[in-house]
């Protein structure tokens, strides 16, 4: 097995033992590079199926590549799905600082989604290298009655024993590609032939390293128009992957605070 | 300093094949709080060339945000509390790479109160580095970080000693340390790769060797981690293949699950365990949409797959696949070594639910044997495990369970403790003194149909005047069991019972002549013993039997196959006092070690929690405890 093979059949053991223990699960799909590949891994864990319900929750801002790609897909790949349109902007706290704000909106209109469905759990995407909080993040992460996170007192989780039972009113996300990194991804979707939004190719001079929405997400500058110049560009770049998602630069603690709220 | 360091940038030369994956290594970072771990880290980074654009600056300002000295520790302590509090409180990780392999480098909080997050950090790692202050030396979490690493199952280890610029780099005293700790690790069974001399706030022997050490010869932090192995998956093992879940998405039934020990084929004949039931592998399943991908034949240690059965048998998560030879064991009690994480104390008689593997069934904790000092590795005895503690103890479940010990095969001698809702502990399989009974509950024969008797059981009781039954004698060696059984049949006898003893030396020497001492033998001694009472008790004899039998799941089986008609008997005195009477010598041949496994001594002897009757020999005379047995005979055997 190599290391591709390695990521894959981890994630593929954590899909498993969440649609055992987890009555009432649904997988986020944000269209982004991660959750096709976790999409991908959710069909081999369950031979060709996605056996629960895969969720966008739409903040109506995304690009119309991402718009064209999830219309295609969803229906290609046979999905179970479900759109959730985000609350609009003027219900949200206007203290905080534009993209925060933005951000907290895609939160709650998370959190009413979770609500509306009654989704015990929540597959995620996210990657421990993406972004510091990200990597002092469980496999099974449980969160609070209103979506919090409760960083400084998480479960132990060792041996690939997960925690898998949890008061009434617990909520928990499942992160199947925590392990994984940034080239890993690519290099899987190389391997596996995984469809992918045109905006990760460089057009330009610039591509999208990271996609979120229109208005607070921005291109990197990159002269790479395939996969392979892109894991080539990576091995060599020494920008970090969430450089151009402005919510996480707002202040040093932006994202810590957006995540503790129950952000991704 | 890092402004003084000529960082001698080190990225990996990318000129392999980029669509192909590096290797990966695992190593995590661990050691007593602020003995330099995040700045060591640091140090690693900075001087490889690996820090993200403007995340050096990005650090400086936060510091100086906090009016306090640069700290490296603010690369990975990501959370507002860890910086403001100036300490690591969950593990975190970070990618690095060498000319050799790929990293992730895992740190793991070395304040004691954090073995949790300590914990979760290490079982995920191939290896470990672990950090001692040169000026403080060996300190408790050194100790109980390399115990708990030996114990999560990491065999790979170096050492580095940090802050030798505050020992002014000297030789003498980094030969203390280093000999102090090797022979710790050495004691727990852990022979560190190499033990390193660093400065990691001056840079030395991080990545370039020291000009102030020139007394050592070893490679640097980074050589070290390049020289680690990556772990093989174990696939010339026995196969052991949990059960994860049972599909029927369509018209398949396909069992899934992960295989963690050695491999099989299409067409291999499985047994599952505990069920014990058996079928063929038809197909292994697979799902690609890459052109011309055919479904493999046969799958390995480490693979995610699928497979369906030559015919329908009913399976569920929780049970081990193996090949029909080299099964697991099945036992409903073992021996672990366990660390304690829970809120509340682990305590002896308490249940809690055990996750092995893909398994979870409800336990109890028999017993707790010993407390596990991990500074000096002494023992002391207690009735609870307090929260951060090691510890041997005796865990009963209440049906099989199918496992191996960890010594042999890891993945499956390890579980956790679930108390309410959490992971309170986690711990490791030994089955020392205890009998694998895989071959006590296997039925071999077939095609059997019972035989109806001319004479029914009534019959039988009206023409002998009394019941048929069974009473089981269990004590300890010296306890006065074939003392009391021969007077007691001798009294039964004259007042006209068929009666008759069976004795541990007797049925030695026909019935059990095949068998030896060996945990699984004195099993089977034991079943047939229990086999042979029951078929005495339906022909209508009272039969006594005396035998130590100390363990509790020999007894149950024994009471399974006389049902109704078993009595057992507690014949009671303690150890002292067996040892003081010590009628065949055998006490003072277990304490010189002549005879291992000696039950009381050596071995365990597991009382019985509610018997029929208890006879104190301690407090009784030989006639006394007869004339008791006598009234329990004429009252419970009576027509």
């Amino acid at each position: 097995m190599d290391r591709l093979d390695q990521l894959e059949s981890q994630s593929i053991f954590i899909f498993r033992e969440a649609f055992n223990r987890i009555e009432n699960i649904a997988m986020l799909w944000s269209l982004g590079k991660d959750s096709n590949v976790m999409i991908w891994l959710a069909r081999k864990a369950f031979f060709g199926h996605v056996p629960f319900p895969v969720m966008h929750v739409d903040t109506e801002k995304k690009f119309p590549e991402m718009y064209e790609f999830r219309d295609r897909y969803s229906a290609e790949w046979n999905l179970n799905f479900i759109r959730e349109l985000c609350p609009p902007l003027d219900t949200i706290d206007d203290t905080l600082p534009p993209a925060a704000r933005s951000a907290a909106r895609k939160t709650e209109g998370l959190k009413l989604a979770i609500k509306k469905h009654g989704f015990n759990a929540l597959f995620a995407g996210i990657r421990r290298d993406e972004e510091a909080t990200r990597a002092k993040e469980r496999v099974f992460s449980p969160r609070g009655t209103t979506g919090q996170w409760d960083f400084k007192d998480q479960p132990p989780e060792f041996w690939d024993q997960f925690k898998t039972d949890f008061p009434p009113g617990t909520h928990i996300r499942v992160h199947p590609l925590l392990h994984w990194t940034e080239i890993d991804i690519w290099l899987y979707t190389l391997r596996e032939q995984i469809p992918t939004i045109p905006l990760y190719f460089a057009k330009d001079g610039k591509r999208f390293r990271s996609l979120g929405d229109k208005d607070i997400t921005s291109p990197v500058a990159s002269t790479a128009t395939t996969i392979e110049e892109i894991i080539e560009e990576l091995r060599t770049t020494k920008i970090s992957e969430r450089s151009g998602r402005a919510m996480d630069h707002e202040s040093e603690d932006a994202f810590e605070r957006l995540r503790a709220d129950g952000y991704l | 300093m890092p402004e003084a360091s000529e960082a001698k940038v080190r990225l990996a030369a990318v000129n392999q094949n980029p669509s192909s994956a590096r290797d990966l290594l695992r190593i995590v970072i661990v050691g007593h709080v602020d003995h330099g771990k995040s700045t060591l880290v640091g140090r690693m980074f900075h001087d490889t060339g690996s820090l993200p654009d403007g995340k050096y600056e990005s650090i400086k300002a936060m510091c100086e945000r906090r009016g306090v000295p640069f700290e490296w520790a603010f690369l990975m302590d990501a959370l507002q509390a860890e910086r403001d509090q100036g300490i690591t409180i969950d593990t975190s990780q970070i990618w690095f790479k060498t000319d050799a392999r790929d990293y992730t480098i895992i740190d793991a909080p070395g304040h004691k109160e954090f073995l949790k997050n300590m914990i979760t950090g290490a079982a995920q790692s191939d290896a470990a580095l672990l950090i001692i202050d040169a000026a403080e030396g060996v300190r408790e979490q050194s100790r109980r970080h390399g115990y708990l690493l030996h114990l999560l199952g990491i065999r790979q280890v170096a050492v580095a000693v940090n802050k030798m610029d505050l020992i002014n780099y000297e030789k003498d005293q980094f030969d203390l340390i280093e000999q102090e700790y090797r022979d710790y690790l050495t004691s727990i069974g852990v022979t560190p790769t190499f033990v390193i001399p660093v400065s990691a706030r001056a840079g030395d022997n991080i990545v370039t060797p020291s000009d102030a050490m020139a007394w050592y010869k070893g490679p640097t932090v980074v050589k070290a981690l390049d020289s680690f192995m990556p772990n093989a998956a174990p696939v010339d093992r026995p196969l052991r293949f949990p059960v994860q879940d049972v599909y029927k998405f369509d018209h398949r039934r396909i069992i899934a699950g992960r295989i963690e020990e050695g491999r099989f084929s299409v067409g291999d004949e499985i047994v599952f365990s505990p069920s014990n039931k058996k079928a063929r592998i038809k197909s292994i399943e697979y799902w690609s949409t890459v052109p011309g991908k055919q479904a493999p034949t046969e799958a390995s240690a480490g693979e995610s797959v699928g497979i369906t059965l030559d015919e329908q048998i009913f399976v569920e998560r929780g049970e081990l696949i193996s090949h029909v030879e080299e099964s697991p064991i099945e036992t409903d009690v073992f021996r672990a070594r366990i660390f304690w994480l829970g809120q509340e104390p682990m305590t002896k008689g308490k249940s809690y639910r055990i996750k092995l593997g893909t398994l979870e069934a409800p336990v109890t904790i028999q017993s707790i044997e010993s407390i596990i000092d991990t500074s000096d590795l002494s023992n002391t005895s207690s009735h609870q495990v307090e929260r951060n503690q090691v510890a041997e103890i005796v865990i009963r479940a209440r049906r099989m369970l199918a496992l191996d010990e960890f010594a042999t095969a890891p993945r499956t001698g390890r579980f956790v403790l679930i108390d309410k809702y959490d992971i309170a502990g986690g711990g490791i399989v030994s089955m020392e003194g205890y009998a694998d009974q895989r071959g006590l509950i296997t039925s071999r024969s077939t095609n059997i149909t019972r035989v109806e008797h001319g004479v029914t059981a009534e019959q039988r009781t009206f023409r002998n005047g009394h019941k048929g039954g069974v009473l089981w004698f269990t004590g300890l060696s010296g306890a006065g069991k074939s003392t009391v059984a021969v007077a007691l049949e001798k009294k039964l006898f004259d007042k006209g019972y068929n009666v008759y003893v069976l004795d541990g030396d007797n049925v030695r020497h026909g019935l059990n002549a095949n068998l030896s001492f060996s945990p699984e033998d004195r099993a089977e001694n034991i079943r047939r013993v229990g086999e042979v009472a029951a078929l005495f008790a339906r022909a209508g004899v009272i039969v006594i039997t005396s035998f130590i039998s100390p363990y509790r799941s020999d007894r149950d089986r024994a009471r399974q196959a006389s049902d109704k008609d078993f009595h057992e008997i507690f014949v009671k005195a303690d150890v002292a006092t067996c040892e003081a009477r010590d009628p065949k010598g055998l006490y003072k041949k277990a304490r010189s070690g002549e005879i291992k496994d000696f039950t009381g001594i050596s071995a365990p002897y597991e009382a019985p929690e509610s018997p029929e009757l208890i006879i104190d020999t301690s407090a009784l005379p030989v006639e006394e405890s007869v004339a008791m047995l006598v009234n329990y005979v004429e009252t419970k055997f009576k027509v």
